[in-house]
């Protein structure tokens, strides 16, 4: 029989995941909130945490008052990581050191972020700098074993494409992981936020870009042929027309299926 | 002979065992949380509470408050004098006659309590309740023959013989001790009649003690932010006197009668709820529970004890998210039991502490946060409704007579037909109106039904900060939610005093006045039959069902009355967020309550909630229109007339 060595944790198929969040902004209102492909990323974490394959370390480097990171802890984490920042700071050179430091395995964030330089460049340049492979828009990572992750990279119109990468990676979580859960007040308020003093770097660059607001893309005018205001209400919230259907609740589970069978046949949606 | 000492000698020991079981019960409910109560005032006013506040409802069933007072009053004044003439053996012949009458009343009381249990409703408990009836009609025949000679109409010792007096005093014995135990020692050791016990204390401590004397109090309480847990996640989280009140239930069903999501089928039934609640905090199973389960839902498996987690064993999630809120358990309940108190403080616990809002609800409570409004709209667009109104804004006029609370239906393409219609009617009238505009927020009402009174609190404060920077002497709203937030639930974070000295009210109470004041006028309207549904949050939580009906009747309309209207009106399904959680039924409260519509022979149902609006027009047609009662009468505006 072989003895593990010593050195190794005894639940040797622990990996430390870390994600990095960010703040993020409502598109309607614009106010501040958990970034939606953020909360997706944590969600992940959480999962294989709960499946005993990963720690789970959650990082956000920025300001510790934000309200925003109670809204991530209150998705169930007992502590997060601020890398303290000023406005206007790069977050590259504190999340590198960071990441070094934690020793992780790998590294998940959102593919986009909502606020700041946009486009998701961060990371890129972390994962340039950290000589990792970047896994861009992925929507699952099924298994993680010996090393090697099994991972669900989304494709458009709803594809998969199913890849093992090793460890370390960084990877960009894409709309299509599952969405993050319900963030819950209590635990959000007591979760314990441990801030590091980072080193400040103003982000040159960027403090010399202009912002404003986007233009909406102009739409070709729905025509709606109604004649008065009722007419119109109705075709806005109209339901599927034909107005003959009818309700079967006391007759047999048969007659119930024909029923469907032959509304399928008259709608032609079987032939 | 051996009825002198075994009838004393019994009497005595059940009361004391009832004293040790009184004091067993008392401390089960002070697992509960700290609650100040005045007990003395509470102790000194609980005679009038039982008389008229509890009589009143007990009224609506005429059969069972007489039946009541004869049984329960008789037995009442039968236990003084049993111990007077019994256990004190004090010889005094007047005293024995006033027993033997109010054994008689009793008597008769129980024969009727006997007749309803011969086939009871389905709402009505069975088990142990089967043979309270019994019980009661041994325990006043057989005082009553015990009491014969004290009376002096039989000779003292029944005239019988040595054997005989054993004989008799065996039978007499075990007769006591059935029908007497059931009255003592059930009373505080669990019982039929517990109620009487902890119905009595749980009316001189209840926690919301301006109910009585006709008042109302439907607030929800707030929640205390920030400890180590939010809302009730065991039994011993409810306060000490919610324990108590849960114990005060006689398993009547008279909620279970009234409750819209049993009768669509969903899982929960009122009086089941509380009766889990006892199991809660007395520990144990649902196994010896003998009346209707939650639809589709087993009995016998629910397993609690006061420091258990209520959701993990003993009243499933789906239960408590079935709830309207529409208060008609509360309404109903004799005991003036607060139903709809104990769901939403359980429902904190799910929202503010496990994060679990069923179905929608999430993303509703996220959309509030982010945006103020649940379908996470954009706040600069809540005025664009009225962008062809021509209504001042707050911020311009900064003092006005009346604000028009305009409340999320302004998102709503149906429901800004009712604004519309409304602001015709309010410049009818000429009045000095504005409304706050993009300042405006969510009244929280869902969020806080929903559990999250975080949400709700910081709403509320937020609000209130923008209210106090003007001034008005009247806030009118269309929305019965936003309008019982901002009556009743306002209040405990309104330290600015923002509206105080300001009269809120619903815009059928306002159009009301102004018609009283001659300040509209209306022609006759000739559409055909009209019903009136009334919202729950307008009736049974703020009391209005007249003006509603006045306005109809001035504009000629006779309303055909639905089987349940006014206080007993049924819910559209809409409120306490349950259209968001949405838990499946067999069928859909709106189904039901447009079914009852239709039932009337209406044309159509004039409702003044955009809620119940949505609801009902949700229904698939044929069915009656459904039309806001603004919006009926900004039709028949006669424009220039006042
Ligand atoms: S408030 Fe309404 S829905 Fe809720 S339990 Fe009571 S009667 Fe049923
Ligand atoms: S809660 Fe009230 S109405 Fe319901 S069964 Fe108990 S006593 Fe009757």
């Amino acid at each position: 029989m072989l003895l593990k060595p010593s050195s190794m944790p005894s639940d040797e198929a622990k990996y430390k995941a870390l994600v990095c969040v960010s703040i993020g902004q409502h598109p309607q209102s614009g106010r501040e909130r958990r970034a939606d492909q953020d909360g997706r990323a944590v969600e992940m974490g959480l999962n294989l945490q709960g499946r005993q394959l990963v720690d789970l370390s959650v990082v956000h480097a920025g300001q510790a008052t934000s309200p925003v990171l109670r809204q991530y802890a209150g998705m169930g984490l007992s502590c997060m990581t601020v890398l303290s920042q000023h406005q206007g700071d790069d977050a590259l050179s504190a999340m590198l050191d960071y990441v070094k430091d934690q020793q992780a395995d790998f590294l998940l964030m959102g593919t986009r972020s909502e606020t700041g330089e946009s486009s998701g460049l961060l990371p890129y340049l972390l994962a340039e700098k950290l000589g990792w492979p970047l896994v861009p828009r992925i929507a699952e990572i099924q298994s993680i074993e010996k090393g090697v992750a099994q991972i669900l990279l989304a494709l458009p119109r709803g594809q998969r494409r199913s890849v093992a990468v090793s460890l370390p990676f960084v990877a960009t979580v894409d709309n299509a992981a599952t969405a993050a859960r319900q963030t819950a007040f209590g635990p959000g308020m007591r979760a314990n936020i441990e801030v590091v003093e980072s080193l400040s770097a103003i982000d040159q660059e960027a403090s010399e870009w202009q912002f404003q607001p986007a233009k909406a893309r102009s739409k070709r005018m729905k025509v709606v042929k109604a004649k008065s205001a009722a007419d119109r209400f109705k075709a806005a919230t109209a339901k599927a027309a034909g107005g003959g259907g009818k309700v079967m609740k006391n007759e047999s589970v048969e007659e119930k299926a024909n029923a469907i069978f032959d509304f399928l046949l008259e709608e032609k949606v079987i032939r | 002979m051996i009825l002198d000492w075994l009838l004393p000698t019994l009497i005595a020991t059940l009361i004391l065992l009832a004293g040790i079981g009184a004091i067993r019960r008392a401390n089960l409910w002070r697992a509960g949380q700290a609650e100040k109560v005045d007990i003395l005032a509470g102790l000194m006013a609980m005679p009038k509470r039982y008389l008229h506040d509890l009589h009143h409802v007990v009224e609506r069933d005429k059969y069972m408050s007489r039946t009541h007072v004869a049984t329960g009053g008789g037995f009442v004044l039968a236990m003084v004098l049993v111990v007077l003439v019994h256990l004190l053996e004090i010889n005094s012949q007047i005293l024995a006659w006033l027993l033997l009458a109010a054994l008689v009343m009793m008597f008769c009381g129980a024969v009727f309590v006997f007749k309803r249990r011969l086939n009871p409703p389905s709402r009505l408990s069975k088990g142990p309740w089967m043979r309270l009836p019994k019980s009661l009609l041994t325990f006043s025949l057989t005082f009553f023959i015990l009491t014969l000679p004290a009376a002096g109409i039989l000779p003292d010792s029944f005239g019988l013989g040595e054997m005989g007096q054993i004989l008799l005093g065996l039978v007499f014995g075990v007769l006591v001790l059935l029908s007497l135990g059931e009255m003592l020692f059930g009373m505080t050791w669990g019982g039929p009649m517990k109620h009487a016990f902890a119905g009595a204390l749980h009316l001189a401590f209840h926690r919301r003690p301006e109910r009585f004397g006709g008042g109302r109090s439907t607030g929800l309480k707030p929640a205390d932010l920030g400890g180590d847990s939010h809302g009730v996640a065991k039994p011993e989280d409810f306060k000490w006197n919610q324990l108590l009140g849960f114990d005060a239930c006689v398993q009547c069903g008279r909620c279970e009668a009234m409750c819209p999501a049993f009768a669509a089928g969903q899982p929960l039934n009122p009086k089941k709820l509380i009766q889990d609640m006892v199991v809660g905090l007395a520990g144990g199973t649902d196994e010896k529970y003998a009346g209707s389960a939650y639809p589709n839902v087993e009995v016998g498996k629910a397993v609690g004890s006061p420091t258990q987690v209520i959701t993990e064993g003993l009243v499933s999630a789906d239960t408590l998210w079935s709830c309207t809120t529409c208060r008609a358990c509360v309404e109903e309940c004799p005991m003036m039991i607060e139903h709809v108190d104990a769901i939403v403080d359980m429902r904190r616990f799910l929202t503010l502490e496990k994060g679990d809002t069923p179905n929608k609800g999430a993303e509703i409570l996220e959309n509030i946060i982010a945006t103020d409004n649940p379908n996470g709209y954009a706040p600069g667009s809540r005025t664009h409704w009225a962008a062809d109104q021509n209504l001042s804004v707050m911020k311009d006029v900064k003092k006005v007579d009346v604000l028009f609370w305009v409340s999320d239906g302004a998102f709503d393409m149906r429901s800004q037909r009712i604004l519309r219609a409304f602001v015709k009617l309010l410049k009818a009238a000429k009045v000095d109106v504005a409304i706050l505009g993009d300042e405006e927020r969510d009244s929280g009402d869902v969020a806080r039904r929903l559990g999250d009174d975080a949400t709700f609190q910081s709403l509320a404060k937020r609000n209130l900060a923008t209210l106090s920077q003007y001034e008005f002497n009247t806030i009118v709203t269309t929305d019965p939610h936003a309008f019982h937030c901002l009556r009743n639930e306002y209040q405990d974070f309104d330290e600015q005093g923002a509206l105080q000295e300001v009269e809120v009210l619903h815009h059928t109470t306002f159009l009301n006045r102004l018609m009283e004041q001659g300040k509209l006028s209306v022609a006759e309207f000739m559409g055909g039959k009209v019903t009136y549904h009334d919202p729950c949050y307008l009736g049974r939580y703020n009391g209005e069902y007249e003006s509603p009906r006045a306005l109809l009747s001035g504009l000629g309309i006779e309303v055909a009355e639905m089987e349940r209207s006014g206080y007993r009106s049924r819910c559209c399904g809409g409120g306490g967020g349950a259209p968001i959680t949405d838990i499946p039924g067999e069928r859909r409260i709106a189904d039901m309550r447009m079914e009852e519509v239709v039932a009337t022979g209406a044309e159509l149902v004039a409702v003044g909630c955009q809620q119940c609006t949505a609801m009902l027009e949700g229904v698939v047609e044929p069915r009656p229109q459904v039309r806001d009662i603004a919006e009926i009468m900004a039709d028949q505006l006669v424009e220039g007339a006042a």
